[in-house]
């Protein structure tokens, strides 16, 4: 059994003609907190959903437990992702249904374990991310951080081996961000899991991270550990840990130049 | 001139082409619906609680509609019967015209408003929101979970609503009729009774809101699933869903009206 229940290997992807990945090589080994960071719209989510097999790769492939995802039929598809766990940015809960139900909905979708083994298994995830007494409350009537923890908690219901995190801090305040991270390390060291984490905010993931990948302009440009990276000359890397104004990552999306677009625009 | 040509040309083709890969996705999509009818019943719960949401819900505005309907049918009726001395038939027409024509038309066109415009709305909405991603990503299809119920629930709610609307549409007549009018019970009552034939009238309205359930509950579920994820993408959806629902209905009622008068 390969050390990595995770292998991205020579990976492109792209949408008509514009590839978003060009030849990405990652690795997710066991037991670890893996993160991958990068600029808006460098594809970190894009790279989740390939993970996941919700989108098919140009070339090159993606190894889940040894097995090629985009090789699998419906229900080799189905048996990885049932060894998966994805917590979405908005948390993507289940509105119709309270946050008990919530969390219950994958338990009673895929075992038939009794209602009264369920109720305990739902209080247990929802003990570990402090909401068991928020159980009776609909989706709906959730804060962002709340239905954040709620969606952990679904996420880890059937205790996955991999459980993939997008965009876990955005929106969040300092308190419920420090309970997220706490919890994203807590939860994969009990349950011997193999976290991703696709974020930009860096200080957070570094506290929790075994290795980190920075994605820019479709390939990996810088890999290591988080005290590597904070130490990293490269300018990419550089500019992105200290949040720096002036750097290679523009802070403009292209265009032409900006004296001549407004005069045109007044007819001069 | 000639790329002028060219131009408006290649945009009549690309949206007629684009018509045809809608038409075929729709297609395809009825099929996944079929492919994975079987895991819904299986949970029938599922598809009890939507005929709640579809069928249940909306029964007062099909009634109080039908009742009114009912009403008109008998006034205009009777106002065009009485120059022939025939309007002892009023029964007749109120009846016929609700079983073969407007029970299952109006209902569905009302159904399409009502229940189709929440479906689109919902299933374009957990699209949004990633619900119908996250129910993907744990292995759940959600065209098992979400689709299938829904649609079952539309076309068995379709053919009961229909037969209500005529229902309460013949009393609505009658109200008029013999109330107000003052058109003799009996002869509203025994000439119905002996006019409307079970399998020429009754059996072909049945059959004609079975296929209207098909097709809006078909383009309500699908307009939602292939909404894009916006607010915007959700809002034409809805609104295609009752424009392009009220043509289907339309059309499928021309040519099964046409097919059943020949038979």
């Amino acid at each position: 059994m390969s050390d990595n229940i995770v292998e991205i290997d020579n990976l492109s992807f792209g949408y008509k003609n514009r590839l978003l990945h060009k030849g990405i090589n990652m690795v997710f080994p066991r037991g670890k907190v893996v993160a991958i960071m990068g600029g808006s719209g460098s594809g970190k989510t894009t790279l989740l959903r390939l993970i996941g097999g919700q989108l098919k790769p140009v070339s090159g492939q993606v190894k889940v437990a040894g097995k090629v995802v985009h090789e699998q039929d419906r229900s080799g598809l189905q048996a990885l992702r049932r060894k998966m766990g994805m917590l979405f940015q908005q948390g993507a809960l289940f509105t119709d249904l309270s946050v008990y139900e919530n969390v219950a909905f994958p338990m009673r979708e895929h075992t038939d374990l009794p209602e009264s083994m369920i109720r305990d298994l739902v209080m247990m995830k929802l003990n570990a991310v402090g909401l068991r007494g928020a159980r009776n409350l609909k989706a709906t009537e959730l804060s962002g951080g709340m239905a954040r923890r709620v969606a952990l908690a679904r996420a880890v219901a059937l205790d996955p081996s991999i459980i993939m995190y997008d965009e876990p801090f955005a929106g969040l305040d300092p308190i419920s961000m420090a309970v997220i991270c706490n919890l994203i390390r807590n939860l994969n060291d009990a349950l011997g899991a193999t976290s991703i984490i696709v974020t930009h905010d860096v200080q957070e993931v570094f506290s929790i991270a075994d290795y980190v990948y920075f994605v820019a302009n479709g390939v990996v440009a810088a890999e290591g550990s988080p005290e590597d990276l904070r130490k990293s000359e490269l300018p990419f890397v550089h500019q992105f840990v200290h949040g720096e104004v002036d750097g290679p990552v523009p802070f403009h999306y292209a265009a032409p130049d900006y004296r001549q677009d407004i005069l045109r625009s007044r007819n001069v | 001139m000639f790329s002028a040509l060219a131009g408006m040309f290649g945009g009549i083709g690309h949206r007629i082409i684009d018509r045809l890969w809608r038409f075929g996705s729709g297609l395809r999509f009825f099929a996944y619906i079929l492919i994975y009818s079987g895991e819904s019943f299986r949970r029938l719960h599922l598809t009890i609680r939507e005929i709640y949401f579809t069928g249940v819900l909306s029964l007062i505005i099909m009634l109080v509609s039908a009742f009114f309907v009912g009403m008109v049918l008998a006034l205009q009726g009777y106002n065009t019967l009485q120059r022939y001395g025939s309007s002892e038939a009023i029964g007749v027409l109120v009846a016929l015209s609700l079983v073969r024509e407007l029970g299952p038309v109006v209902t569905a066109l009302l159904f399409a408003g009502r229940a189709g415009t929440a479906i689109t709305a919902e299933i374009g909405l957990m699209k949004a929101t990633e619900q119908l991603s996250a129910m993907e990503m744990m292995a759940v299809s959600p065209i098992a979970r979400v689709v299938a119920p829904r649609f079952w629930a539309g076309v068995l709610s379709m053919p009961l609503l229909a037969a209500l609307f005529s229902m309460v549409g013949v009393l609505g007549g009658y109200m008029v009729a013999v109330p107000l009018i003052g058109v003799d019970s009996g002869a509203f009552w025994s000439q119905m009774q002996a006019s409307v034939d079970f399998k020429e009238d009754i059996l072909n309205g049945i059959i004609k809101s079975v296929v209207f359930g098909v097709a809006c509950t078909l383009i309500a579920l699908f307009e939602g699933f292939d909404a894009p994820p916006t607010a915007e993408g959700v809002s034409r959806a809805t609104t295609r869903t009752v424009v392009n629902s009220s043509l289907a209905v339309l059309g499928l009622d021309f040519v099964m009206t046409s097919f059943m008068i020949v038979a």
